[in-house]
């Protein structure tokens, strides 16, 4: 529930310390469970760090994998301002990554840039478009936004397996059926010094954008008054429609950037590999941020952290690697529990005299 | 038996044989569902309630040889995950929808973690009865083999309509989820009869995830389930809430899901991906023709947050 007036000190305390609780108490049960198959929990613990935050290869790790979350997790936080519950990031951060690819193919030869450009525009266009129909279908024909947008996904991945098994395959890839590569020329490069690719800085860059759009202008501000109140955004007579159908394309268009980074950035191709669950841990993100562009920052790199310590948790101590799915189902559980606990910690208030 | 070409007269056949195949997860889900949603709660956490139930389910039958077994204890673990469910529910300001969300992330996680040491391993399935001993026709016969759990559904359908309209248990059960006050000043717990219903919807699912591993397709991997429980969802939307509705959605989405191989036995083998996309896309259809953006649907519980 976005809360427009500005929030007392005590507020704001509450708003991190009641899910740092949540994801605490959820390491906790996890230890345990894994206690249960014979490791040690604080060994645990050290290799999830040592994975995640340990040093700075796993650190650079961390944010790879913190790249795509950024983006997919606005899937849900935008609309979330809106009082809607999107969830189908996954399609269309796998449709972004097709369409990126197809640019790409269509325009080889070109100048890198143009290329590189042409790509992102494809990728933000397929997955707004994709989000934006979850949008037209809640406002114009009252569908509910979560089941038809999660039903989208699995449409996007059909629609994914038709093309890179039909009409986009490669003839050369046999055992993994893909678009032909985009070539190196058009790879995104990393940021100097790093091995951390440019579509880090891009989410970051995003977040900070959608902070910005969401709580400093009057399109925001419209959307969070609907947000709070349905009723009175159609007293004072906002555009409703268009608040939705807007916000729902700008949610698509991020994962749809993010799908674009993935191919230029990490598979040079589309394939089947984009469907790696993105889209669902940045529902996760973005809950766990309560839905804020800037919370969604520190969120994301936190469980990028969680699953880049999941390979070290497979080689050291012989857990699936579903180990961390595990991990973050048990955090989103534990974070909902938690609600319950919002206005009911004494916090110290700060009062003026 | 004779395996006779039927040339295009296979394709209504194999729909007939994939409506009895592939409905019964749907008819499973989607009548757990209904009950849930009849107490005013929606659960969205089928999907990780369906596969965790597939994973127990197979587990079990390999371990001690019953299938029979796996299905209780699927369906075991299905109430166990329903009742999780609505004890988050209960608690003050959490809202169904997202804790629906975590759950289907958490059992699919749990789900694969457990699962991973019996993807090898075959466990003995659950036996078929054979409806098509009279046909010489090899088709006719495949299509008619009818698996016991399926019968189970369509009877189980009109009997929860009846207990429904006819018990005491189903008008405190519609009651709670059409006015939460009115089942309060009556004197009755709203979220005890919601974990009830929870958990029952929560025991059907994991029975209807049960059959995906020990009958059709018949084996446990990460992949076996490809959104069956979110259409279920879905599916209870179109069928109004109403059990017997329940029954004919599940054989159409059933039905739908076996257009691609049905088409491939012809020859048409492009578009195959496309067909099995053609449960969801029917879904979405439906939802758009028949939801409007004016009113509550008709038959909808008006405690249910997405009528609200």
């Amino acid at each position: 529930m976005p809360v427009l007036a500005a929030k007392p000190a005590g507020a704001i305390v509450e708003a991190i310390l009641i899910p740092a609780l949540a994801l605490v108490t959820a390491l906790l049960l996890f230890g345990v469970f894994c206690a249960f198959r014979g490791v040690a929990p604080f060994e645990l613990y050290a290799l999830m760090f040592q994975g995640g935050f340990g040093s700075w290869f796993s650190w650079q790790n961390t944010l790879i994998r913190a790249a795509p979350l950024l983006l997919t997790a606005l899937c849900t936080a935008l609309p979330a301002q809106l009082g809607m519950v999107v969830i189908g990031g996954e399609g269309a951060f796998v449709l972004g990554g097709l369409a990126a690819a197809s640019a790409a193919i269509a325009l080889h030869g070109a100048a890198p840039l143009a290329v590189q450009l042409a790509m992102a525009a494809a990728g933000l266009l397929a997955g707004g478009l994709w989000i934006a129909m979850v949008g037209a279908l809640r406002q114009y024909r009252g569908v509910n936004e979560t089941i038809s947008s999660l039903l989208l996904v699995y449409i996007a991945i059909a629609l994914l397996n038709h093309l890179v098994e039909g009409p986009l395959r490669d003839p050369g890839s046999l055992n993994k059926p893909s678009t032909p590569p985009i070539g190196d020329a058009y790879m995104l490069a990393n940021i100097p010094g790093t091995e951390v690719h440019w579509g880090f800085a891009f989410g970051v860059v995003v977040c900070v954008l959608a902070y910005v759009l969401i709580h400093h202008t009057v399109f925001g501000f419209s959307a969070r008054v609907v947000g709070g109140n349905a009723r009175a955004a159609k007293v004072v007579g906002l555009p409703i429609g268009r608040l939705v159908l807007g916000i729902t394309f700008l949610a698509g268009a991020a994962p749809g950037l993010a799908g674009m980074v993935e191919v230029a950035a990490v598979d040079g191709q589309a394939n089947g590999t984009l469907v790696a669950g993105y889209g669902y841990t940045g529902i996760l993100v973005s809950f766990l941020a309560r839905h804020h562009p800037l919370g969604i920052i520190p969120v994301a790199i936190l469980m990028g952290g969680i699953s880049a310590s999941g390979g070290l948790l497979q080689r050291r101590l012989g857990l699936p690697d579903a180990a961390t799915l595990v991990l973050q189902g048990t955090v989103f559980m534990c974070l909902l529990g938690s609600e319950v606990l919002h206005g009911r910690l004494s916090l110290p208030r700060l009062q003026r005299a | 038996m004779t395996d006779v070409a039927l040339g295009w007269w296979g394709v209504p056949l194999a729909l007939l044989g994939g409506a009895i195949r592939a409905s019964t997860p749907f008819l499973f889900v989607s009548l757990g569902e209904c009950l849930t949603e009849k107490s005013g709660r929606i659960n969205l956490g089928l999907e990780g309630i369906l596969v965790m139930g597939a994973m127990s389910g197979y587990a079990i039958s390999y371990l001690t040889g019953s299938p029979w077994l796996g299905v209780l204890v699927a369906g075991g673990v299905g109430a166990l995950l329903g009742v999780l469910h609505a004890v988050i529910c209960g608690l003050k300001r959490v809202n169904d929808i997202a804790v629906g969300i975590a759950l289907m992330l958490f059992g699919i996680g749990l789900a694969f973690f457990l699962g991973k040491s019996f993807i090898q391993p075959a466990a003995p399935m659950l036996p078929s009865l054979d409806l098509g001993w009279w046909s010489g026709i090899a088709q006719v016969h495949a299509a008619l083999q009818v698996n016991v759990l399926f019968i189970v559904g369509l009877l189980l359908a009109p009997a929860i309509a009846w207990g429904l309209r006819n018990t005491r248990w189903g008008l405190v059960l519609r009651m709670v989820g059409d006015s939460a006050d009115a089942a309060l000043a009556a004197g009755y717990s709203v979220n005890l009869v919601r974990l009830a219903a929870t958990a029952a919807g929560g025991f059907l699912s994991g029975i209807g995830g049960s059959f995906l591993s020990l009958y059709y397709p018949g084996s446990w991997n990460e992949r076996l389930s490809s959104g069956q429980g979110i259409t279920a969802v879905a599916l209870v939307i179109f069928a109004r809430w109403q059990p017997m509705y329940c029954v004919y959605a599940a054989l159409l989405f059933g039905a739908a899901g076996a257009i691609g191989p049905a088409l491939q036995s012809v020859g048409v083998t492009s578009g195959y991906y496309l067909f099995n996309a053609a449960p969801y896309l029917l879904t979405l259809l439906i939802m758009a023709v028949t939801c409007s953006p004016k009113r509550a649907l008709v038959g909808a519980p008006s405690e249910l947050t997405i009528s609200k």
